[in-house]
């Protein structure tokens, strides 16, 4: 059973920032949410595994501002 | 009299007095089936083969027009050939394979159901539904000429029932009068509608879809392929999204998604219909319009499918959007599920609790039908923003990428039921057995030197060996159960063996397997009977 990586793990966290905003660079709020939407996609089909992406799905959820 | 509700296609049973109208008390009948469409004609062919005596009432005295359900599926056309009339359908149907998608005007991708080989029949074939209840009833008058004791009586329609512990009176109303008759069970096959079904004051909950689809079938020397072509925002504007599919006699069937909130009165005028459909077709096509219509859908089903002596089976009992074929073909499930069990009950072979798994084993059926389908048409007919949104990011991603096509969902084609947890099966005892025969499944079809394996099977108990023995025939409780011995060939061994070195299979009226083991053991087979005909 695989288990959601939830400590950092993205090598470059500022370049990877700068790179998924400006790649929204000029887009309206439609293309952008296309945008979001297939890289989504394109994110949840490398991690395949079912049992992660239900997690992934309820962490995102879950994460909402507290009140 | 009433008026019919349909044009008839078929004067198939045209109305006569019936000796039961002139009886003085109520004729006592084993089997009623209220609605003669293809699942009550399928219940009563089935039951009349078995010799068990089958009254169809139909409103009707004919076939109704329309394409209507036109994707027959390899599982309706393996449990008619059960019945002798599969080669009929395969025959007059449209054969295809071929499945393409496009998004807006750009081919997304093509899937292909080119099942492996050793199957007699193929994936789908295409076939108006006219056709389909019209070889069924053909098939009826054939077994009635060899003594099947099955009636068919047109326009006579129920007009209510009295439900009582040991069976049902059922108030007719003809064109000679009213009369009444008596049923020790009566089988709901009239519809989504279900007369019956309302008669009864029983739920039918679901979930409505607010979306209209309009039908056309037009006859047209097209240059399409044998395909079926799906639509997701068509480049020509005459739906949100569109289905072509083709049928016998150059019919070509469209179908158009129109929006929920449409006049249906001014959609159906010849002028409003041709417009989309020319509009698809360009302007230079020339086409007869044959049928149209405009259809709406809910995904749902009745709590139960047995409510004492009243049984309901296809559109009355569950309903489902017409993505995937899962209409009919599971109405035809129903019956072929159905009549075995009344046939051993009539005859005091097994209990009344075998109906209760009927409904159980139906239901799980229909909620996979149900589950395909609501899945399907919310990809189909997004309902919200951003289901859109992924919708058309799904079908972009598509068009580049293999990953993302398994997502796309024009709708998930019809396959059958296996019966996993039902009450009714025995131990899945065969190490190493394949799974796709596991205890519950429809058994696989294979060629053998004599012919293919599911008409081999027929319509009662089999024991089928492989690589081992067992007795010829063997009789518990007054059932025999007959051997079939099946050579280990390639396409045995891969259905059947999978990595065992023999196996025997307990396989039910219905071709579902219903046990399975590696050796012949006299006291597991006799309790595993036992427990599919619901003693156990």
């Amino acid at each position: 059973m695989s288990a959601l990586t939830l400590s950092p793990n993205i090598v470059g966290p500022d370049e990877f920032y700068a790179e998924l905003l400006a790649a929204h660079d000029g887009l309206s709020k439609a293309e952008s949410d296309a945008l979001n939407a297939r890289l989504i996609l394109v994110l949840a089909n490398q991690i395949g595994d079912r049992e992660t992406l239900s997690q992934a799905i309820a962490t995102a959820r879950d994460a909402v501002p507290k009140s | 009299m009433w008026t019919d509700r349909y044009t008839i296609a078929f004067h198939a049973y045209p109305y006569e007095r019936a000796v039961d109208q002139d009886r003085s008390a109520p004729a006592r009948h084993p089997v009623v089936i209220v609605g003669g469409g293809p699942v009550g004609m399928a219940t009563a062919l089935d039951l009349g083969l078995k010799g068990v005596p089958a009254l169809v009432l139909d409103d009707h005295d004919g076939i109704g027009m329309g394409s209507r359900a036109i994707c027959i599926s390899k599982r309706t056309l393996e449990i008619a050939d059960r019945m002798g009339c599969g080669d009929e359908l395969a025959d007059k149907g449209v054969v295809w394979n071929l499945g393409k998608v496009f998004h807006q005007d750009r081919k997304v991708f093509e899937f292909n159901l080119l099942a492996e080989r050793g199957h007699k029949f193929p994936a789908f074939v295409n076939l108006q539904q006219p056709y389909f209840e019209k070889v069924l009833v053909d098939r009826i008058r054939a077994a009635q000429a060899e003594g099947a004791p099955i009636e068919i009586r047109g326009r006579n329609r129920v007009q209510d029932l009295t439900v009582r512990a040991d069976g049902v009176d059922l108030d007719i109303q003809t064109p000679d009068g009213p009369y009444r008759i008596e049923a020790d069970w009566v089988v709901g096959c009239d519809g989504a509608n279900s007369p019956v079904r309302t008669a009864l004051g029983l739920d039918f909950e679901g979930r409505v879809f607010e979306d209209s689809f309009l039908i056309a079938d037009v006859r047209m020397k097209a240059g399409f392929p044998t395909e079926r072509w799906f639509w997701f925002d068509p480049p020509f504007k005459s739906g949100a999204s569109a289905l072509l599919h083709k049928q016998p006699d150059d019919v070509w069937r469209i179908d158009f998604q129109i929006g929920w909130n449409v006049d249906r009165k001014e959609e159906l005028r010849e002028e409003k219909v041709r417009a989309r459909v020319s509009e698809m077709l360009g302007p230079d096509v020339e086409y007869e319009l044959v049928w149209s219509s405009i259809y709406t859908f809910q995904c749902r089903r009745m709590r139960q499918f047995r409510h004492g002596r009243v049984l309901f089976a296809g559109d009355s009992a569950h309903q489902v959007s017409p993505f995937g074929a899962r209409g009919a073909n599971s109405g035809i499930q129903d019956a072929d599920n159905l009549a075995w069990k009344l046939d051993l009950v009539l005859r005091n072979l097994a209990p009344e609790g075998l109906l209760d798994s009927y409904s159980h084993e139906r239901v799980q059926g229909a909620d996979e039908n149900v589950l395909n389908s609501t899945r399907a048409t919310d990809f189909i007919t997004p309902k919200s923003e951003m289901s859109r949104i992924f919708r058309d990011a799904v079908l972009n991603l598509s068009e580049h990428h293999a990953f993302a096509r398994p997502l796309v969902n024009s709708g998930r084609l019809s396959v059958p039921c296996v019966y996993d947890g039902s009450p009714l099966n025995g131990p899945d005892a065969l190490p190493g057995g394949p799974d796709r025969s596991r205890v519950g499944s429809p058994c696989p079809d294979a060629t053998l030197e004599n012919g293919y394996l599911l008409g081999l099977l027929g319509d009662g108990f089999t024991l089928l060996t492989i690589g081992t023995d067992a007795p010829d025939e063997i009789i518990v409780d007054g059932i025999p159960v007959r051997r079939l011995h099946l050579p280990a060939e390639e396409a045995v061994i891969e259905r059947y063996l999978g990595d065992a070195h023999s196996a025997v299979y307990l396989i039910r009226p219905d071709q579902h397997v219903a046990a399975r083991w590696p050796d012949f053991d006299a006291s597991a087979v006799r309790a595993a009977l036992r427990r599919t005909i619901g003693k156990a």
